[in-house]
């Protein structure tokens, strides 16, 4: 009960950052916590392989990254009035283009997945690197999106009637997508397939020995991941106004583990106080001096090797997120 | 004679140079509590994962419930019934003991592609979990303790708990008695001598005075080959078997 009243507050905080930001002239806190939900969104969908099933995705900025250009190729087209393909015409409707990035990260996830998965270990960190570079450096490549460049898109999504180029309501909107997915999420670790994923991280030779073959949970779970990092990317697209390779690079990939290594791998919220502790000090750091990364690696460091729950640990026995 | 449950043909398995399997011939009836005893390196432990399908023998053929199995995974046999347990047991070392055995469960109660209920609070899950704990005489106030605060015979009791929860066809177990202290050991005779009739099984064990007080049959593995196989009386008395392996077991 006194975790539903805590959780009650720090969602009342959230809702009301813009207008504190405001209040105390920071207007610009907006946006970094927008940046922070979203990458939260990312890092989260992470987490439910990674923490929960045990399976180290070293290519989760792809789905980031091919949900982001959904956006900006849709965009594109909607803006030239040439459909895609020629068949699929473009589109600058949020309620189309999100469920869109949607759909393609988690078709994505389901190939690249169905692939990898076959591996396991080191052998699994490094195939789904290999895609993920892959599906980099085709969109290097593809000079029709802006290639290295990247892509503009000039105007955000339209969303029945609301301004996304508004920093408060494209924050508002992140975060509710970040609070729906965190719930739903809950819901999936808790059920029957949730309890196979924690099964599949913690002995896959005692998952056989009850029956259960672990290949095809193990798909779900990488795709259901991808969907959601496909509608991360979806929303970044349209908080940054633009898209590029960069997006899907593999440090973004690394910087996601981290996120959720340093919140508390295997808890609901704890890549959600990776993403803002990372963005966050990123957002001081950089302020202060130019080689804020040299100040960044120790502190990793030191939670990594002081605390196994990440910043999740200080939460007492909230920590393992499944009580 | 009814159909074994358990019928094994000339199973041959090699590695390298050694042969571990050397055409083995074995049947379980039945109703039939039926021990395979050997002395160490005889290759039972071998025998037991070509049996559950982890090791893939070089050839021969497993037959169970009817149907041949040789070629199908580990999970797919304990789907259709073919439930063991490891010598060194191989649980879900961060789940509570309940957790293990609902899982087990969960997973004889079909596919676990459900995404919304709460697993934890179906009661069509733990409520036969908690009977399983019973039946294996884990007390109940252990049902909610981590495997890994659980003593060792705890958890081998646990694990004959979850082999137990897809109503099998067939127990495999391997060497349940190891590392029990005499007590627990007596305990775990018991909870298998229920079970005893009920379901067949297959039973590795170096506990000798388990072995006969359970089987109804022995047979005997030396070298990956079955040397004698019988009545306990009979095997106890067969100059061979006490060549190989009984006095060698006298001796301590």
């Amino acid at each position: 009960m006194r975790e539903r009243v805590l959780l009650a507050a720090l969602l009342a905080a959230a809702v009301a950052l813009p207008w504190i930001a405001d209040a105390l002239g920071a207007p610009a806190t907006t946006g970094v916590a927008t940046r922070i939900a979203i990458y939260a969104i990312a890092a989260a969908s992470l987490n439910l392989i990674l923490g929960y099933g045990g399976l180290v995705s070293f290519g989760h900025a792809a789905y980031f990254g091919l949900g982001g250009y959904t956006v900006g190729i849709l965009w594109e087209h909607f803006r030239l009035g040439e459909p895609f393909l020629g068949i699929i015409s473009g589109t600058a409707e949020f309620l189309i283009t999100f469920p869109a990035a949607i759909l393609v990260g988690g078709v994505a996830a389901a190939a690249i997945g169905a692939l990898s998965l076959r591996t396991s270990g080191v052998q699994f960190i490094m195939i789904t690197l290999a895609f993920a570079q892959m599906v980099f450096f085709l969109f290097v490549s593809l000079a029709v999106y802006g290639g290295d460049d990247g892509l503009m898109v000039r105007r955000p999504n339209a969303l029945l009637g609301l301004n996304l180029r508004d920093p408060a309501t494209m924050y508002w909107l992140s975060l509710g997508v970040l609070v729906a997915w965190l719930w739903l999420m809950g819901r999936i670790v808790r059920s029957r397939f949730g309890r196979v994923l924690e099964g599949v991280r913690q002995s896959e030779r005692r998952m056989a020995a009850i029956g259960i073959s672990t290949y095809a949970y193990k798909l779900a779970a990488f795709t259901i991941s991808g969907m959601a990092c496909g509608a991360a990317g979806a929303l970044w697209a349209n908080y940054a106004r633009f898209v590029s390779p960069d997006m899907m690079h593999w440090t973004k990939s690394g910087e996601l583990m981290i996120m959720v290594i340093l919140g508390g791998i295997g808890t609901l919220l704890g890549p959600v106080l990776g993403a803002a502790a990372l963005v966050g000090l990123e957002y001081t750091l950089s302020g202060i001096t130019e080689h804020w990364q040299f100040i960044l690696g120790p502190i990793l460091i030191v939670i990594v090797l002081f605390a196994r729950k990440g910043l999740m640990s200080a939460f007492g026995r909230w920590g393992p997120g499944n009580g | 004679m009814a159909e074994p449950v358990l019928a094994i043909r000339n199973l041959v398995k090699r590695f390298g140079g050694l042969v571990a399997t050397d055409d083995l011939t074995l049947e379980v009836q039945p109703g039939e509590l039926h021990a395979l005893i050997g002395p160490n390196g005889a290759g039972k432990t071998t025998a037991i994962g070509q049996i559950c399908g982890e090791i893939t023998p070089d050839s021969g053929s497993i037959r169970f419930d009817g149907a041949d199995i040789t070629r199908l995974s580990f999970a797919a046999r304990v789907k259709r019934g073919l439930s063991r347990t490891f010598q060194i047991v191989q649980l879900l070392d961060n789940d509570t003991a309940l957790e293990n055995v609902a899982l087990a469960v969960q997973a004889a109660q079909g596919h676990s592609f459900r995404f919304w209920a709460n697993a934890r609070l179906d009661r069509s899950i733990t409520d036969p979990a908690r009977a399983l704990l019973a039946q294996v005489g884990l007390p109940e106030e252990r049902a909610r303790v981590r495997v890994s605060d659980l003593s060792h015979g705890e958890r081998k009791q646990l694990e004959l708990a979850a082999a137990l929860a897809p109503n099998p066809k067939l127990l495999l177990l391997d060497e349940p008695m190891a590392g029990l202290g005499a007590a627990e050991s007596l305990r775990m005779t018991e909870v298998l001598r229920a079970l005893k009739g009920r379901i067949p099984m297959l039973l590795v064990e170096h506990d000798m005075d388990a072995v006969f007080a359970l089987a109804d049959r022995v047979s005997v593995l030396v070298y990956g080959r079955c040397i004698a196989s019988g009545r306990p009386d009979d095997i106890r008395a067969d100059p061979a078997v006490r060549e190989a392996y009984l006095t060698e077991e006298d001796g301590h």
